[in-house]
């Protein structure tokens, strides 16, 4: 099995985002990043790059309660790049 | 350098999986607030609503709401709940369980509420030893009032009327809240938590609940201050505010269990699962 294990992912609310950056460095496999579009209200949102682990710690950070988060059954693999 | 492939995140996964954590705690209603980005005070509320939750106290809580931002919280908040006038809910809070002595009562204030309007009611319920858990967010500003300064804004902190810092020669010096309240003979558990990451919020989760189980088991007065990030009232960009809430405020402010069923403990620490 080759490429990045992830266990987990998150669905992101974005247009409930209000940019304030605090899920990027929570995140403690480092799998989130800001957007280089804007959502409705004009503010950038964090975007989930693979690795994800489901530990919850973006949800627990986020004032707008904009993350749920999932961990799979089975743990999917993706490729690192686009 | 190719681009770092993005999830989409959109929907619920396609693939077998379950929630760990939703976004919303259950007790929490579906629409948005109107605190700014960065705000503490959401996960404060978040991780109190998952206590009343997990002592399955959902249908007997009834919250005594201060002054404050968190105020507009309140309609979002699926609990039972009475508007209190500055600085008076622990007072509030004292006639509702009184009225209604099987329910979890607990006041939601700031510092600005507790500390700098009503202070004295705070007090007298502590040393009374009312069945009442008094929760108070401390961001060391008066975040909805105007950006000032409260009895509790630690030393050099900026706010709007201490813009070079609070100096003590000017301003006096910072309340600690849990300190003052701990000796009391009335308060049965003190704590102090923060919210500047995963960890911390969880160890806030603990201490809320461990304060309603005191209350439940009719220990006496309980109390969780909880440290949050004011970016705006800070003046600081707000991916700073957990680390300046961690490193200014947490410097004074100490996080940890300060009493445990009526035993003070000299050297606070976070409780263990």
């Amino acid at each position: 099995m080759t490429g990045i294990e992830t266990r987990g992912t998150v669905r992101i609310d974005i247009e409930r985002c209000k940019g304030c950056e605090l899920c990027i460095p929570a995140c403690p496999p480092n799998v989130l990043r800001m957007s280089s579009t804007r959502n409705e209200i004009g503010v950038l949102f964090p975007e989930l790059l693979p690795g994800c682990t489901g530990c919850s710690a973006c949800a627990l950070v986020c004032p707008d309660f904009c993350f749920d988060v999932y961990r799979y059954e089975t743990p999917l693999h993706h490729e690192a790049t686009a | 350098m190719s681009e770092p492939r993005v999830l989409s995140t959109d929907a619920a996964p396609d693939e077998a999986a379950r929630v760990i954590e939703p976004a919303r705690p259950k007790l929490l209603r579906g629409e948005d607030h109107d605190l700014c980005p960065g705000c503490g005070e959401p996960l404060a509320v978040r991780v109190l609503l998952e206590a009343i939750e997990a002592l399955a106290c959902e249908q007997r809580s009834i919250a005594v709401m201060g002054i404050g931002c968190y105020t507009a919280l309140s309609t979002l908040i699926d609990v039972d709940s009475v508007q209190a006038l500055h600085g008076r809910a622990p007072s509030l809070a004292t006639g509702v369980k009184r009225m209604r002595p099987d329910s979890l009562v607990f006041t939601l204030q700031g510092d600005g509420d507790m500390a700098s309007e009503g202070l004295q009611e705070v007090i007298h319920t502590a040393a009374r030893g009312e069945s009442v858990t008094c929760v108070m967010l401390n961001n060391g500003v008066f975040g909805e009032t105007g950006g000032h300064m409260t009895a509790t804004t630690v030393l050099g902190q900026r706010t709007k009327n201490t813009l070079e810092g609070r100096d003590a020669s000017y301003h006096g010096h910072p309340i600690g809240m849990a300190e003052m309240l701990a000796p009391l003979g009335g308060s049965a558990y003190v704590a102090r938590a923060a919210v500047y990451d995963a960890r911390s919020v969880t160890a806030a989760r603990r201490m809320l609940q461990r304060a309603f189980e005191s209350q439940l088991a009719g220990e006496g007065f309980s109390f969780v201050e909880i440290l949050t990030m004011c970016p705006t009232g800070w003046f600081i960009p707000t991916a700073e505010g957990p680390g300046y809430l961690d490193e200014v405020l947490g410097s004074v402010h100490g996080v940890g269990e300060l009493k445990v069923r009526g035993e003070l403990h000299e050297h606070p620490t976070e409780p263990e699962n």
